[in-house]
């Protein structure tokens, strides 16, 4: 975007005066990195507020090429600030900390940083960052131009679907939303195959996600082979490889949702209107950043595993991902509580606020962790679902980087948050922190959605106290969760770009998450709450919602058991364009596998 | 000419600063980013450090009075303090933060207080000694404030 804007010096003598936006709360910090960036020759803006980043960015999407932030701040939490610009305005942006605490690293990469840098930083590293400009300029180039061969199948692998290659479907392509379904074919992460790049990519328009989760919901999240919905969805030129990933990326949703679905709740009613840029997303149909999540297998692994035990599915962004994160096992999806059997907890409790807009999600978000809570345990950074940008529903996650917690905040940041006011039931969960299992609550709710994920936290008990106030939000992610889902696309993009989806690991839970999925997607999408991933949702957590989730009702209302998954769009991707409204509409399928899941799920999500 | 003395005393400073644990190479990383236009590049920051930790410092006294201590906050002020800290290269005031947070996850209330007490130790020493050299440093002339490592 931006280096064809520097003006006439800059195209040519890139990265010679790229703008760069430097925010850090501590002076002396951005002071030092302002003087550092100027003598790399770039053009410097700084500001100590990240409200007033913000806000400059917003002012000019255009004005800017790059964005490096400071992960604490006062006012804004740095991972917040990620998912927004990735949302918004699709930056890159590079994290800044004096703490490389991998989780914190992780966290970074599932909420779609490009890179993380260490404080003190050095002028060496400063002088390379321009490269995370060229190459996302490229893939955007990439992406709109391979539309029209039908993928050679990058992945065929793992049948569930290269998640890799989904990945991209990022969120750049907005304006190739098209729909058209012929010819699509989805962009395989540049690190997946060689090849990928060129493969004409899928675009999972409204209608052609409506039809996925149309026929998720009609199979059972637990029956939803890529096969059989290829068949259900009788679309010309849509291949299994193709279905397979989305289906990845949706799983990631729901579980991301269950987790926002608090938080977006709100967002989603806002949210609304399923633009095809949501769509774009990133195929991510609701399964949430795959890319996020995995980044890498270990991401994918991480992912879940950084899902603090809290199941929080690292970053809910994709509200797939959430919605079908925190479906890990179809059946135990109980919103409840997402117990967190793992440590990680904050996050989880994060999620528990989440209960993405349905009841249901917030089971999604449990799920994803149960299922990876061991995995996320470790991790627990990943799943800071707690992020969930929503500015200020996202308090629910405060997180402290737990994986949960983060993904949570993503959400609530974003409009996705919408998911009905709920969204802040991730607050709850920062509370918790250690309780991820909190996420369990995600379960989306219909309609107060977060409220109940507030009860989902149940897992850690801190959760639950701090849910328990911040249940009363959490239940109002009504559906609107599909707004969680909108995680700022940026988020859904950037990860996928990188980290090749460890879909694999999707994957093996996918099946689970089928179910759990579906029972998101009902939920989510209650109002249309097009999960819009608050890019942190990446409920990058490891899909494998599978078993573990039992998701605990613990006080609270969990009503979210019901996975009253926005409903509406179906379209969990939480990774809708900033665009406004990107909550596509899309997530009714996503509701449907929400509430399939509640269902199923009524056990607790043990995160 | 006279300046050689003072110039070497200088650099006798600053090389006594580095070999006592005080800075760190961070320190030379300030120094590189001297030049004609930031020639007082390095006080700049450092001045904007003592200025700005002050206020950490404060925070952190006042948060270790309260009862019980909470840690997670002694933690997150440390971590910002850590890491301006960090950015000048005060090498030792560093190594006490490290250890403060690592008391605080621990929950070592004890250990905290004794570790904060060692930190302003440290921290005004080597306030005290970067004034004395900046001063020196100022008296020979801009150019050589701090003698830039080659």
């Amino acid at each position: 975007m931006t280096v064809e804007q520097i003006g006439s010096e800059g195209k040519d003598q890139f990265p010679i005066g790229m703008r760069v936006l430097a925010v850090d709360d501590d002076p002396t910090c951005l002071l030092l990195l302002g003087t550092l960036l100027r003598r790399c020759q770039y053009h410097v803006t700084t500001t100590s507020q990240a409200k007033t980043a913000l806000k400059m960015l917003r002012e000019n999407k255009n004005k800017f090429d790059l964005v490096i932030s400071d992960v604490h701040m006062p006012d804004m939490d740095g991972f917040k600030l990620l998912e927004h610009v990735g949302l918004e305005m699709d930056l890159p942006v590079i994290m800044l900390s004096a703490n490389g605490d991998t989780k914190l690293v992780m966290k970074g990469i599932t909420h779609g940083a490009c890179d993380y840098l260490l404080k003190p930083v050095r002028i060496e590293e400063l002088q390379n960052i321009w490269q995370h400009v060229v190459r996302r300029k490229k893939k955007d180039r990439c992406n709109s131009g391979s539309k029209d061969k039908p993928h050679p199948d990058s992945g065929e692998a793992v049948g569930i679907g290269n998640v890799d290659n989904n990945g991209k479907l990022n969120k750049k392509r907005k304006d190739q939303n098209e729909d058209e379904d012929d010819e699509r074919d989805e962009n395989g992460h540049d690190n997946e195959d060689p090849s990928a790049q060129k493969k004409p990519r899928v675009v999972w328009s409204v209608e052609l996600h409506r039809k996925f989760v149309a026929a998720v919901n009609q199979l059972g999240i637990d029956k939803a082979v890529p096969k059989k919905i290829l068949e259900l969805m009788n679309v010309e030129k849509l291949t299994r490889e193709n279905v397979a990933s989305h289906l990845q990326k949706f799983r990631l949703y729901l579980k991301r949702i269950s987790c926002v679905a608090n938080q977006q709740a709100n967002m989603a009613a806002a949210l609304g209107t399923a633009d095809s840029a949501y769509l774009r997303m990133g195929s991510l149909n609701g399964l949430g950043n795959f890319h996020t999540l995995a980044g890498s297998d270990q991401l994918h692994n991480a992912a879940f595993r950084s899902f603090p035990p809290s199941g929080v599915l690292g970053r809910l962004n994709t509200p797939a991902g959430l919605g079908i994160r925190g479906l890990p096992s179809p059946g135990t999806i109980q919103l409840g509580h997402v117990q967190n059997s793992g440590n990680p907890t904050n996050d989880l409790s994060k999620l528990q606020s989440f209960v993405p807009g349905n009841h249901n999600t917030n089971i999604l978000q449990g799920m994803p962790m149960s299922l990876e809570l061991d995995r996320l345990q470790h991790n627990k950074s990943v799943g800071h679902i707690g992020e969930l940008p929503t500015t200020d529903s996202t308090t629910v996650f405060p997180g402290s980087g737990n994986l949960v917690d983060a993904r949570i905040t993503g959400f609530s940041n974003n409009p996705l948050l919408g998911v009905t006011s709920n969204s802040l039931m991730l607050e709850g969960s920062s509370q918790q922190a250690t309780s991820h299992t909190s996420v369990s609550a995600i379960g989306f709710q219909n309609g107060n959605a977060l409220s109940d994920f507030t009860s989902i936290a149940p897992a850690s008990n801190q959760l639950q106290d701090s849910k328990a106030g911040s249940q009363g939000q959490a239940s109002p992610i009504n559906c609107n969760a599909g707004q969680i889902i909108r995680s700022a696309p940026q988020e859904w993009n950037a990860p996928r770009k990188d980290a090749p989806y460890q879909s694999h690991a999707l994957i093996n839970s996918s099946i689970p998450i089928n179910s759990a999925m579906i029972q998101l997607g009902q939920c989510l999408d209650r109002n249309n709450s097009i999960f819009h991933r608050t890019t942190d949702l990446d409920l990058v957590g490891p899909l494998n919602f599978v078993d573990p989730l039992s998701i605990k009702h613990g006080e609270g209302d969990n009503s979210i058991m019901e996975p009253s998954v926005i409903e509406k769009e179906g379209y969990l991707m939480f990774q809708p364009r900033p665009h406004g409204s990107h909550v596509p509409d899309n997530i009714g399928s996503l509701e449907d596998l929400a509430s399939a899941m509640m269902k199923q799920a009524d056990a607790t999500v043990i995160l | 000419m006279e300046r050689n003395p003072m110039r070497r005393q200088l650099a006798s400073m600053r090389k006594s600063l580095f070999d006592q644990g005080y800075l760190d190479e961070q320190f030379m990383e300030l120094e590189q980013l001297l030049d004609d236009a930031n020639p007082n590049f390095v006080e700049e920051v450092v001045t904007l450090y003592y200025r700005d930790s002050a206020r950490l410092i404060l925070n952190l006294d006042r948060a270790l009075e309260r009862r019980p201590l909470d840690f997670s906050k002694l933690d997150g002020l440390m971590h910002q303090f850590k890491g301006s800290s960090s950015s000048i290269g005060a090498k030792k005031v560093k190594a006490e933060s490290t250890l403060f947070r690592e008391y605080c996850k621990s929950g070592n209330a004890e250990g905290c207080m004794r570790t904060f007490q060692q930190l302003k130790k440290e921290y005004a020493t080597l306030r005290k000694k970067l004034e004395t050299y900046f001063q020196l440093a100022r008296q020979i002339g801009p150019m050589e404030s701090a003698n830039r490592p080659k």
